[in-house]
């Protein structure tokens, strides 16, 4: 968001985004805005009675074919603002297609036959099914799962992410993505995709498309737009008579001043700046949208279904405490924790050798000791892992029921308080991993999970906003109800299955919930796709992409919250600045109505209560105001209203405080401001 | 002002009970008329052959302009021959066509804009079988047409209820009983209820005149009751035998503000009867209060505007003591007759205690304002109708300022429902200034204005509001019986009528259809009093500021000349 903020002031920005400005001033394109093709066909009047005067049959003279050129002016401005925004708002996507064009080069793959001979194909006539081989340094064609072969993948065309990312065949790394970079060895890929369906495709045509297709709600707010702009021109238009049979004369610029003022323009002219700067920030979020019908939904939703693993706590366990059985030192078991995990690479064998030397364990043998000993990695088999060193000292440590059969079987027994830890571990929540001494057993590390930092205030922010959060985990009900409290969901599915949270998403949706979940395996496609909004990992299979309408990049599932923050905003954006463009109308009629009726009316001037220079000023001032709002907008049209996590009532109260209440006041200081400004320069050409 | 305050504190808690009353009429629940009535109804039901079978919403609309069009045909018919029938003791001439074509519509529209004089316009015979027999009607079609809504609001299902049954139901359990407490009462105060013909008398000062007399008292109580407002006679309320004290101005005025804002308690009864027991309803009470807080603002502009009374009539050395009290009746004062003028427009029955044409610039400004509105209670069910499409429009808004996409009571409101909201908006100021544009550049159009300046203008803008509002009060003066005003005004009726009903139970046909989401802390409260404020501010946003060009033109520089100019 940030980078939004500064790219829209840049030089080339600004000006390829006025040539655009200006192309869109095409009534053909500005038809698909009603509001501002009003203002357009208002534009196209006055600059008509600027141009030939007496057009119209009435006396024009020269004050007035100045005025009608001022008012001209400012139409042609207010136009120009609006399409300005939308430019800008556009301008971001199209440089973000442009690189994702480039990485779609890749013109031939070798295809492999079934009799195993190689042919070279165009790129785009691969087909669903085909196997290709590709080799380092060659870039992948299409979409696919790996069939064969190990190799780095270098993703960073799609996820902006520069380290390489390890594929292989089976699990959740198997799935390639076209315009990818293979940068190490050769993988055999089975093309899953149609050519020009691709994911790259998917996320060009969306990209690309979020300036051209409307979302359901802002399809909604344009009706009511449109409406008021019906009424408001239904207003001018029985207005021009009704003046008539009074012998008020009103000028048609006057009128069509008054129409511009009254009808939405602020809005008209934002609201489909508003819509991509919505989608753009998901973009920018590394976060791709296959609908901005998705992103809305984010705003409306009620549950989240969290994974644990990944999601809530970190993908690893964690040592956080060691605790000796009976009749051992800690120190002791410390010390043979340290050496079990001396050639141990996972990251809780890491994380067991930090705690040890935060608690002041003696490295000072370290290189010898890796050097002399035998390493005995993990098996599924021994399920336990250590080393035998050289003089013959075997360190284990491993899941309790295998160390307790070794330590059985050496004759050692079972340490009277064993059962105990075990429990004491298992009932927070935690891994017991048991320590042993040439099989016999010094004690436990307390292996835990750990919850991932500022979740706990973020799932408090979002009960604040009404969203309830469950947790899903594999883990028994014991430890899952430990994480829960530890993280601070509201609740828990333990044991689950994938099917269970299918389950839970229906039993959800049945109460009239919108539920939103992330998940990145095969297993959770189905479940993405019940859901309102699924957020599918880009690490994570094919099937799950599909499934999801909302792909994270990055693959990190909490990015889930910020993506709901996200749609609220940019529904938030469009209301308050709908709230704040009507409320503008009451200053504008203050300006505008004593203005056009004191010539007949001069009882009128007690109206004037902004004691406004002169008609014409006042009436220049509020078209000024109207036109000048705009582009003072464009910065919260682009980043989207300031947002804080509270409940609705307190966040309505804030927004009509500031966009209700601001948009009645600021115009009357506006157009007052503007008034002193214009209205002696109106005074000396004699307006 | 104490017989304002003492009228509104009556009328708080029989509002609350009739509209406990109108819910289990409404929801089909027992009450206590059930055993005498439930006769009655299986007598109509048989002899009607009404099958007791829910309707979709489609079929309900059906229903219920088929039915409204053969009354009108019926309707029409009777009053092009009524000389040749029987019960017309004052020999009464046939009504012309298009005063028939006006008169029928207004009638049937519940608006009651009369281009005639009843007693010389009508036969006993058309006042009975065409006038009180449509004003029972159409205020049951209204009713239903409310009924039919709400349902849909809180149901899951479009199938609900039918037609013919809540039209039965709402004139023989609600109307009829409550017409014959009221008419009785006005029986007790002096009105005439005879049918007799009119009598000619001797004066006192030795002049002869013609009494006007007939069934005046059952035509009008069921005229305030059903918000119709069309007088027996051409002077409507302001004569002594159609509201002959105090009293009966109290009860008439009770009378129509009744039921209208018992629907909007029987709603928020049905919308809090799904979860619990209560007297009121939140939902209900926040738009009860948004209304009122309409009204009150439009009362007490009407009380100072008419208490201050006229400058340039001070100016000429006559006592404005009493405030402006020309076209007030001696026996009501300023405090009746504004308040009268409030609710007569306000809940749109339109029959007048005082003649609102020579009210103050500003006192006449607010009844014309109100039927601009037409949500201020409103009449006949339909006010809550047309409120709830505000209430609509404002969920919208506020939805979106709080990043939710919109929704209420469970349903969400996406582009179909937002453009039928939209349309139904957009009608009723549609048909007032566009007639009214119509109105001041024909010649046909400008012969009925009677007076110069402003004030003509505000004649047409007021006709035209209370037509469309099917409102049917007259500014008076507008020599209105000619072709141009008949057929314009008609089509105003009619158009104000049934183009909103059929568009409002489109919408709430199809949020009755849609899937339903529940609320939490996230979810826009929609009964509490920042959205009975957000509520009103945009009501005001939206009605006034379609308007307000319109009334500068009329009343505001009426105003501003009469005060400035004589400063």
């Amino acid at each position: 968001m940030e980078t939004a903020r500064k790219s829209f002031i840049t030089g080339t920005m600004f000006k390829s985004s006025m040539i655009d400005a200006l192309k869109k001033f095409s009534p053909a394109y500005m038809v698909k805005n009603p509001v501002m093709f009003v203002v357009e066909i208002g534009f196209m009047f006055v600059l008509l009675l600027t141009l030939f005067p007496n057009i119209f049959g009435n006396e024009v003279g020269e004050h007035d074919r100045l005025y009608n050129a001022i008012v001209a002016v400012i139409l042609f401005v207010t136009i120009l603002f609006a399409n300005f925004a939308e430019s800008i708002a556009e301008g971001r996507g199209k440089a973000q297609v442009q690189t994702l064009k480039k990485t779609k080069t890749v013109t031939q793959a070798r295809v492999l036959l079934s009799d195993g001979s190689e042919i070279l194909k165009q790129a785009h006539e691969l087909k669903k099914g085909d196997i290709v081989l590709v080799q380092a340094g060659e870039v992948i064609p299409n979409d696919g799962e790996v069939r064969d072969g190990i190799a780095t993948v270098d993703e960073s065309a799609i996820t902006g992410e520069s380290a390489p990312v390890v594929k292989e065949r089976g699990g959740d790394f198997s799935s390639v993505t076209g315009g990818t970079t293979v940068t190490s060895d050769w993988l055999m890929i089975e093309i899953t995709s149609m050519p020009g369906e691709s994911f790259l495709d998917k996320m060009i045509t969306l990209i690309e498309g979020a300036s051209r297709k409307k979302t359901p709600n802002e399809v909604a707010l344009n009706t009511l737009l449109v409406s008021l702009t019906i009424i408001f021109l239904l207003v001018v238009v029985t207005l021009y008579p009704m003046t008539t049979y009074l012998n008020v004369p009103i000028s048609i610029a006057t009128l069509i001043a008054l129409t511009v003022c009254l009808i939405p323009t602020t809005i008209g002219g934002l609201l489909s700046a508003i819509g991509i700067a919505g989608m753009d920030r998901v973009t920018q979020f590394n976060v791709i949208a296959m609908s901005g019908r998705a992103v809305e939904a984010c705003g409306d939703v009620d549950t989240l279904i969290l994974d644990k693993t990944g999601t809530i706590t970190y993908g690893n366990r964690m040592a956080a405490e060691f605790l000796p059985v009976k009749g051992v030192e800690s120190k002791d078991l410390i010390q043979v924790a340290w050496l079990s995990s001396l050639t141990d690479d996972t990251p809780e064998g890491k994380s067991i050798l930090s705690l040890a030397c935060e608690l002041g364990v003696n490295t000072d043998d370290e290189e010898n000791i890796i050097k002399s000993s035998e390493h005995i990695p993990f098996t599924a088999q021994t399920r336990m892992s250590g080393l035998d060193m050289k003089d013959g000292t075997k360190i284990r440590k491993g899941a309790y029921d295998t160390i307790k059969k070794e330590s059985m079987n050496a004759g050692h027994g079972i340490p009277t308080n064993m059962e105990q830890l075990i429990q004491q571990v298992s009932s927070v929540g935690g891994t017991p991993l048991v320590v042993a001494l040439n099989d016999k057993i010094l004690g436990v590390i307390y292996l835990k999970d750990v919850v991932k930092a500022g979740l706990k205030d973020r799932f408090d922010q979002l009960r604040a906003m009404g969203i309830k959060t469950i947790m899903c985990t594999g883990d028994n009900p014991l430890t899952a109800a430990a994480i829960a409290k530890e993280a601070g969901v509201d609740s828990f599915i333990a044991e689950s299955k994938p099917e269970d949270k299918i389950q839970v998403i229906k039993d959800e949706q049945a109460q009239g919930k919108v539920v939103a979940m992330t998940g990145d395996g095969t297993n959770d496609a189905p479940a993405l796709a019940q859901a309102n909004v699924g957020l599918a990992m880009n690490s994570g299979t094919n099937a799950a992409k599909e499934a999801a309408n909302m792909v994270d990049l990055d693959s990190n599932p909490t990015k889930i919250i910020e993506v709901v923050e996200i749609g609220k905003q940019l529904l938030m954006t469009r209301g308050a600045l709908t709230t704040f463009s009507i409320a503008n109308d009451i200053a504008k009629y203050f300006a505008i109505i004593p203005a056009m009726l004191m010539v007949a009316v001069p009882e009128m001037s007690a109206l004037n209560i902004m004691n406004l220079n002169s008609p014409t000023s006042a009436i220049i001032s509020a078209l000024i105001f109207n036109a000048v709002i705009i582009p003072l907008l464009i910065p919260i049209a682009m980043k989207g209203v300031k947002y804080k996590p509270m409940s609705a009532a307190k966040l309505l109260n804030k927004n009509l405080l500031v966009y209700g209440v601001g948009g009645i006041i600021a115009p009357f200081i506006g157009i007052k401001l503007i008034d002193l400004l214009v209205g002696p320069l109106f005074h000396t050409f004699g307006l | 002002m104490w017989q304002i305050a003492i009228v509104l504190i009556i009328y708080l808690p029989i509002v609350i009970l009739t509209g406990h009353y109108l819910f289990r009429v409404t929801m089909q629940q027992k009450t206590w008329l059930d055993p005498i009535m439930d006769r009655f109804d299986a007598v109509i039901y048989k002899l009607s052959g009404i099958k007791q079978v829910d309707m979709t919403g489609k079929q309900y609309v059906l229903s219920l302009i088929l039915s409204n069009a053969f009354m009108v045909f019926i309707g029409y018919i009777l009053l092009r021959i009524q000389a040749m029938l029987f019960l017309n003791p004052n020999n009464i001439d046939n009504m012309e066509a298009t005063l028939s074509f006006n008169t029928i519509i207004s009638f049937m529209t519940n608006t009651n804009l009369q281009h005639y004089s009843g007693e010389s316009g009508l036969s006993y015979l058309s006042q009975m079988l065409i006038i009180i027999f449509m004003m029972f009607t159409s205020a049951a079609t209204g009713y239903a047409a409310c009924m039919a809504f709400c349902r849909r609001l809180v149901a899951k299902t479009d199938t609900i209820g039918n037609f013919f049954i809540d039209f039965v139901r709402v004139i023989t359990r609600v109307l009829m009983p409550l017409s014959i407490v009221v008419a009785i009462i006005l029986v007790s105060q002096g009105s005439p209820q005879t049918l007799s013909a009119n009598q000619t008398v001797q004066t006192i000062e030795g002049k002869v005149q013609d009494i006007a007399l007939g069934p005046v008292a059952s035509l009008e109580s069921i005229k305030h009751i059903g918000t119709n407002g069309g007088g027996f006679n051409g002077a409507n309320s302001t004569t002594p035998f159609e509201n002959p004290t105090v009293i009966s101005n109290i009860v008439e005025m009770l009378s129509m503000m009744l039921l209208p804002g018992a629907c909007v308690v029987a709603f928020s009864l049905m919308v809090a009867h799904r979860k619990e027991k209560t007297i009121f309803g939140k939902q209900g009470l926040s738009i009860f209060v948004a209304m009122s807080v309409l009204f009150l603002v439009g009362l007490v502009t009407v009380y100072v505007a008419e208490r201050a009374g006229n400058p340039i009539i001070s100016e000429l050395g006559i006592s404005q003591e009493l405030g402006s009290m020309e076209g007030k009746e001696m026996r009501f004062g300023v405090a009746q007759s504004a308040l009268f003028t409030t609710v007569t427009t306000a809940f749109t029955t339109g029959s007048v205690n005082n003649m609102h044409d020579t009210l103050t610039p500003l006192g006449g400004l607010i009844p014309m304002f109100n039927m601009m509105l037409n949500v201020v209670f409103g009449g006949k069910g339909v006010g809550l109708m047309n409120m709830m499409m505000y209430v609509l429009l404002t969920i919208f808004i506020a939805c979106l300022m709080i990043g939710r996409t919109p929704q209420f009571l469970g349903k969400k409101i996406e582009e179909k429902e937002m453009k039928l909201i939209a349309l139904c908006i957009l009608i009723h100021p549609a048909i007032i200034l566009l007639f009214s544009a119509l109105a001041v550049t024909t010649t046909a159009g400008v012969a009925g204005i009677t007076n110069p300046g402003a004030h003509g203008l505000s004649q047409v803008l007021y006709e035209f509001a209370s037509a469309s509002a099917n409102n049917g009060s007259g500014f008076e003066g507008l020599a209105d019986n000619s072709t141009f005003w008949n057929v314009t005004t008609g089509l105003a009726m009619f158009f104000g009528r049934y183009l909103t009903i059929i568009i409002q139970l489109a919408i709430a046909s199809l949020l009755a259809k849609k899937m339903f989401h529940s609320d939490s802390v996230g979810t826009l409260k929609t009964d509490n009093t920042i959205f009975t404020f957000l509520l009103v501010a945009i009501v005001l946003m939206i009605g006034a500021l379609t308007f307000l060009p319109a009334l500068a033109l009329g009343p505001i520089t009426e105003h501003l000349q009469l005060y400035l100019h004589s400063a």
